[in-house]
């Protein structure tokens, strides 16, 4: 069992606060992402669970045991890192089998291991290779192999796929999903790449400015985001938002229209739906078209909304032109709602 | 001007110097070597090797470096990593550290001379503690292991900086995740250098051997300072043949055979520290 308790972390650089009052559970054998924009103290807080940085508070458990003061070895877990850190040194083989080496398992073993995990990474012709005749992608297979070959009840990895080409990036994408999948470890993985994160992942967390923003799963986080920000960060194209003024007995005017919203004191709201969620209806938003760009599968259409940018994502057969004003109703169970003063959503 | 030419004609001055004042000469004083009045001989050779005194300073120059030499690495190895590990003030050690570089090795052995001699800083010392009734001169031929001693000393405190340099440059050029990897799969401390630092610092090592042992075999003048006549050194011949006994084509021998030794241990080095077919560091 290696249930991953995080109490409370905080971590501060001088001044500058990195993290603060984290508070996460990830169960055994979950895959959680950490995902974010650069800078918002993801990879700080997985360099914290590896233990290649301090917290200044806090606490954090694997497996029921208080593992924060403990030496990276010791924390049954190992590590991906985003440049891979493959050894020039050393070949295939003495990289997948440096920790084991390290471990000074018996030949044999360490023999076995690597050879499994190399044969599970398909870089079993590549062993006596040295790095540098690796391509980017075999590269990496080796860092996630030296990973596997520990047998680590936690597997952490630092964005390792940012840098493969697109191509090799979803081969692998899927490829880590499924050998991670098969050895029953917890994974936590960083990533800024929300593709990445929505295919990957059993529960996201969304992190922002040093704090985790949501952790939930990955329809849950796109479908019900907990704050605006994460709506504006989720999504390709992401949320719409209008601006919304109470029309009283929980009803809403957005943009000259009355919609259904929580029954709140409030004196403004913001109307928030997502650019597939909307369809050409009698009544409804009216949107002005300014850009139409066709993407094969599906049109996109960017516009404006009485005043606020609107994105909609329709039917490739439509036939819309520059300047046409479409009118689109949106799915009502699909609609969402934030207070712009605390930018949490609102139910 | 034509691009493939470029790089030669921009190497051409260097080139021509290194002609004129480096192969020029030393085809000279080759032939000077292997001639005796105009006329190819070894008899230079013989002569040279055939002297009592060849076998003793040969053996010495060879003993200095062998003891010397492996001392320094250790050394600069140490100073190295600590410079590397410090956060602040690392730029004013590393200065501190270099001064003796930029003292030339006769004044060098003219320091320790000082702190040797009979009425120098150590006897002063060891008397005003009462350790020895009345000074004790000890660069004389009683004491030779003194000599060698001190010699190996100042060798040590004079020309250890240059290996710091070059390997604080190289330890500086070995990227912080290789460390972190290695922490995390297991490395302590002493294994990440066992097993990252001295493999990736190869380079570097190389380069910083080859220039301190081929130094070490030209060591004079801080042997004269301390030893004299007392501790003969290869190069000592060679300034005795040239300037005391007027000599030069036997100076030019012993000259040539430093350089072959140097050759020999030079290429012994990269050998020795070759890095793998196929590994890149």
């Amino acid at each position: 069992m290696a249930e991953i308790l995080i109490k409370n972390v905080a971590k501060r650089f001088g001044t500058y606060q990195a993290l603060q009052d984290i508070n996460l559970t990830i169960s055994d054998q979950e895959f959680m992402v950490l995902l974010g924009a650069s800078g918002c103290g993801k990879s700080t807080l997985l360099r914290i669970i590896a233990g290649l940085e301090t917290a200044t508070e806090g606490e954090v458990w694997i497996g029921g045991r208080r593992i924060d003061h403990l030496a990276p070895k010791d924390r049954g877990i190992s590590m991906v890192f985003q440049n891979y850190a493959v050894f020039p040194h050393l070949t295939v083989f003495e990289n997948i089998g440096f920790g084991l080496r390290m471990q000074k398992l018996p030949q044999a073993d360490v023999e076995r291991r690597v050879a499994r995990t190399a044969e599970l990474m398909q870089i079993g012709e590549l062993l006596k290779r040295y790095s540098g005749e690796l391509s980017g992608g075999q590269r990496q297979r080796v860092a996630v192999a030296r990973a596997l070959a520990m047998e680590p009840d936690v597997i952490l990895m630092d964005e390792p796929l940012s840098n493969l080409d697109a191509l090799l990036r979803l081969e692998m994408r899927a490829e880590l999903k499924g050998v991670l999948a098969e050895s029953s470890t917890t994974a936590i993985y960083v990533t800024h790449d929300q593709v990445e994160a929505m295919s990957l992942a059993d529960r996201i967390s969304v992190m922002h400015e040093g704090r985790i923003a949501q952790a939930a799963t990955p329809v849950e986080v796109y479908r019900n985001p907990a704050e605006r920000f994460i709506a504006s960060f989720i999504g390709n194209p992401p949320m719409n938002f209008i601006d919304a003024t109470p029309a009283g007995d929980g009803k809403w005017t957005v943009a000259g229209q009355v919609f259904d919203g929580p029954a709140t004191e409030k004196g403004k709201l913001e109307f928030a739906i997502r650019p597939e969620d909307v369809r050409g209806a009698e009544q409804g938003l009216s949107l002005n078209v300014r850009v139409v760009e066709p993407l094969g599968a599906h049109l996109l259409v960017t516009g404006a909304v009485d005043g606020h940018l609107f994105r909609a994502v329709l039917d490739s057969d439509l036939v819309v032109n520059r300047g046409d004003v479409l009118t689109l109703a949106p799915l009502p169970d699909r609609v969402r709602w934030f207070d712009p003063d605390t930018t949490l959503a609102v139910n | 001007m034509n691009a493939r030419y470029l790089p030669y004609v921009m190497i051409l001055p260097v080139t021509l110097f290194l002609c004129v004042f480096f192969i020029y000469p030393f085809v000279l004083v080759a032939q000077q070597a292997f001639s005796v009045d105009g006329s190819w001989s070894l008899a230079n050779f013989q002569e040279v090797v055939g002297y009592w005194k060849f076998p003793i300073s040969m053996k010495n120059t060879l003993l200095l470096a062998l003891a010397v030499v492996p001392v320094q690495v250790i050394l600069a190895l140490t100073m190295a990593t600590m410079v590397t590990k410090m956060k602040t003030g690392r730029d004013i050690v590393l200065y501190i550290w270099t001064i003796p570089l930029g003292i030339s090795d006769l004044a060098a052995g003219i320091i320790w001379l000082a702190i040797f001699e009979q009425s120098g800083f150590l006897n002063s010392m060891m008397h005003g503690l009462g350790m020895v009734d009345r000074p004790v001169n000890f660069l004389t031929y009683q004491n030779p292991g003194i000599v060698f001693l001190a010699i190996a000393l100042a060798e040590i405190w004079r020309a250890t900086a240059i290996m710091l340099v070059i390997l604080v440059a190289g330890m500086g050029l070995i990227p912080k995740e290789y460390y972190e990897a290695a922490e995390v799969f297991g490395a302590s401390p002493w294994k990440r250098f066992l097993r990252i630092t001295l493999p990736m610092l190869r380079p570097s090592l190389q380069t910083a051997l080859i220039l301190r042992v081929i130094l070490a075999f030209e060591i004079f003048a801080v042997v004269q300072a301390l030893g004299g006549t007392l501790f003969p050194v290869l190069m000592g011949s060679v300034y005795e043949y040239q300037f005391d006994l007027l000599n030069s084509g036997a100076a030019a021998a012993i000259a040539l055979i430093i350089l072959v030794i140097s050759i020999g241990f030079t290429l012994l080095i990269l050998r020795a520290l070759r890095v793998p077919k196929g590994a890149t560091i």
